[in-house]
């Protein structure tokens, strides 16, 4: 649906977007991730043709992008501040883009108030732009763009302005009206939660540049570098080097020597790397259960709602390890206070090694 | 925060000093609709006694009518045409883009800054080399000259304020800039042009210079009251004329400025 191929953009000397090619399919709801600053938006303005594309070149639906001005695109875009036009009612904010179609004023009324429907707004026609919250000014720019049946919808933060609960729910109604109405949705946020909740396929941006595209489960459970490891949910991460006399095994900071299952990926003796090991996999335990487990003092635990997180300090490491328990855990579990001692251990196939970095 | 307390400390020398300004400024004026009511033919103190008679005696004379004509044709389309032409002009200027845009923006205010004298002379100079022979037209041309920056100064800050995203959203739901501008960008510079309007039409209208220059044989009001100085006894009535003007003037002035700053909260509430 589209292809964005070797896509660079320059503002004079910054190089906002470096590089990029991404092939995002028909019917998908696709999420740029990244921190503020990483080129996201000006990637979705390239989409809808408000920037030039410094080099490269992008297709959409079959058709070369590049001479096409934005209102000829096959494409409709939902604004981060919304850009609702103030001199006009909800009604006619929605009806904006029937003008040039041509489409008797009757017609027109029954689309407007099935958007309304849509948007779960009916009635609120003849208010006023300023008269909206921000929930519903998000809604309404989402009916002026859908109204037009547009192949792909850009939405650029749409929820960034919402506080937490309005957001959930309207994440939750993005999500069904997607696949509702099968349109392409590219949605920009710097929200990594709103992203896996919400996306078919991820693409993950870091200073211009995306560095992986995948499922959110494919990011979650194999993130290929410590930046993306980062961004997508809690790791924990340890310092290692890859060592290779004999059996292939990594010296891990605080850990000590560590099997590799095969997934140094050829690493040559000696390499700096990352280990990862989610808080999830990591298990709890009153006394030593055996070689190869790891003490530690817990530090603190925090309560998050169904789960818990608890920090274990050990030693060689200056952050501690974050340990997740789902539910209210065990005896064992609900009698831990800050200082206890505890042992820590690990399913071999739940640590990553990932580059160093 | 310490820099109202700075303002507030210096509160009232400011307040005096704004007084003291509207005083000076605003004074001297008032001396002409007050010696309007004078009954007698002479501007003294004390005032003879007081008569509407000098408003009365106005209507009677029909070379008035004939210059008020000439003054609104003019104001009229002066307003319209200088107002026309500082709409493309303050939308270029406000787009950050355009180069040599700090030069561009000073050369068209030049007008506030340079004598009337200057230009009328130029202007003169200019038409009559044309052979173009003097009319109200060229009055009006003048005029346009004069209140062109005045039309550009109202309209910028309009643009500036304006929310550029409304413009970027109406080319994404498909108009393309002619529709854009008259569907988007003019209802939000509407109040602007409104205010730019008045205020060109006051200015054209109170404008001597220019039009001392630049007319023929058809007089604008005030070129009317310039002949008419020198007939003593013509004085009077002449206050009462300008009375009028100077009421008409503040009271357009005053529409003006409150069409400027209406709405402009209101733009602003979703611009970024
Ligand atoms: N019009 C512009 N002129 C100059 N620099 C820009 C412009 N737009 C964006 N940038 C720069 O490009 C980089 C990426 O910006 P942006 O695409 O807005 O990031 P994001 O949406 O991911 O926060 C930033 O460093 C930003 O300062
Ligand atoms: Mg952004």
């Amino acid at each position: 649906m589209i292809s964005i191929r070797n896509v660079t953009k320059s503002f004079g000397r910054v190089q906002a977007v470096r590089d990029v090619s991404l092939q995002i399919r028909a019917g998908e709801f696709f999420s740029l991730l990244g921190a503020s600053g990483s080129g996201k938006t000006t990637l979705l303005r390239m989409l809808a043709g408000f920037e030039a594309v410094t080099s490269g070149s992008i297709v959409i639906d079959g058709q070369a992008m590049e001479s096409v001005p934005p209102h000829n695109r096959p494409i409709n875009m939902v604004f981060q501040n919304y850009a609702i036009f103030p001199h006009l009612n909800v009604r006619d904010n929605i009806a904006y883009g029937l003008r040039r179609l041509n489409i008797p004023k009757p017609k027109q009324a029954e689309m407007v108030d099935e958007m309304l429907g849509l948007i779960a707004l009916p009635g609120y026609g003849d208010r006023r732009a300023n008269q909206l919250s921000g929930g519903q000014m998000q809604r309404v720019a989402l009916a002026r763009a859908l109204i037009l049946k547009p192949k792909v919808l850009l939405l650029d933060e749409p929820l960034g302005a919402l506080d937490k609960q309005l957001r959930e729910q309207m994440q939750l109604e993005l999500r069904l009206l997607q696949q509702r109405l099968g349109i392409t949705f590219v949605l920009v946020t710097h929200d990594q939660e709103e992203a896996l909740t919400l996306s078919d396929r991820i693409a993950v941006m870091a200073q211009g540049a995306v560095v992986q595209v995948d499922t959110p489960t494919g990011l979650y459970e194999r993130p290929q570098n410590r930046t993306v490891a980062a961004f997508i949910g809690t790791m924990n991460f340890f310092d290692a080097v890859v060592h290779r006399q004999g059996m292939p095994e990594v010296q891990v900071q605080g850990l000590g020597r560590r099997r590799l299952n095969g997934q140094d990926g050829g690493r040559p003796d000696g390499t700096a790397a990352t280990v990862a090991i989610r808080p999830e996999n990591l298990t709890l335990h009153s006394t030593q259960p055996g070689p190869g487990a790891v003490e530690g003092v817990v530090q603190a635990q925090q309560y998050l709602g169904g789960r818990q997180m608890l920090h274990v300090a050990i030693p060689g490491r200056t952050t501690p390890v974050a340990v997740a328990i789902q539910g209210p855990g065990d005896a064992f579990i609900s009698s831990l206070s800050p200082g206890q001692n505890v042992w820590l251990t690990w399913k071999d196939d739940a640590v990553l090694l990932l580059d160093a970095g | 925060m310490a820099e109202p307390q700075i303002f507030n400390r210096h509160n009232r020398t400011l307040a005096a000093y704004a007084i003291g300004f509207a005083v000076f400024l605003y004074v001297p004026i008032l001396f002409i609709p007050l010696f309007s009511l004078n009954s007698g033919l002479y501007q003294r103190f004390p005032m003879d006694g007081i008569t509407l008679g000098w408003y009365a005696q106005l209507f009677t004379r029909g070379p008035v009518f004939d210059a008020l004509q000439n003054s609104l044709q003019v104001g009229l389309s002066v307003a319209l045409l200088s107002t026309v032409l500082a709409v493309p002009a303050a939308k270029a200027l406000s787009r950050a883009v355009l180069p040599g845009k700090r030069p561009i923006t000073g050369f068209v205010m030049l007008p506030l800054v340079v004598p009337g004298l200057v230009f009328g002379v130029a202007l003169l100079v200019v038409i009559s080399r044309l052979g173009v022979p003097l009319s109200l037209y060229t009055v009006a041309l003048g005029h346009v000259v004069v209140c062109l920056p005045f039309a550009i100064s109202i309209l910028l800050p309009r643009f500036e304020g304006a929310n550029r995203s409304l413009e970027e959203a109406s080319a994404d739901l498909g108009e393309n800039g002619w529709w854009t501008f008259w569907r988007v960008t003019f209802p939000n510079i509407l109040p602007g042009v409104v205010a730019s309007l008045l205020l060109t039409f006051t200015v054209s209208f109170d404008e001597f210079i220019m039009a001392f220059f630049l007319s023929g044989t058809d007089a604008t009001l005030p070129m009317y009251i310039w002949t008419q100085l020198r007939f003593p006894q013509s004085f009077p009535s002449l206050l009462a004329l300008s009375s009028l003007i100077l009421v008409a003037s503040f009271a357009l002035v005053f529409l003006s400025l409150w069409f400027a700053r209406m709405g402009r909260t209101d733009t602003s509430l979703v611009s970024r």
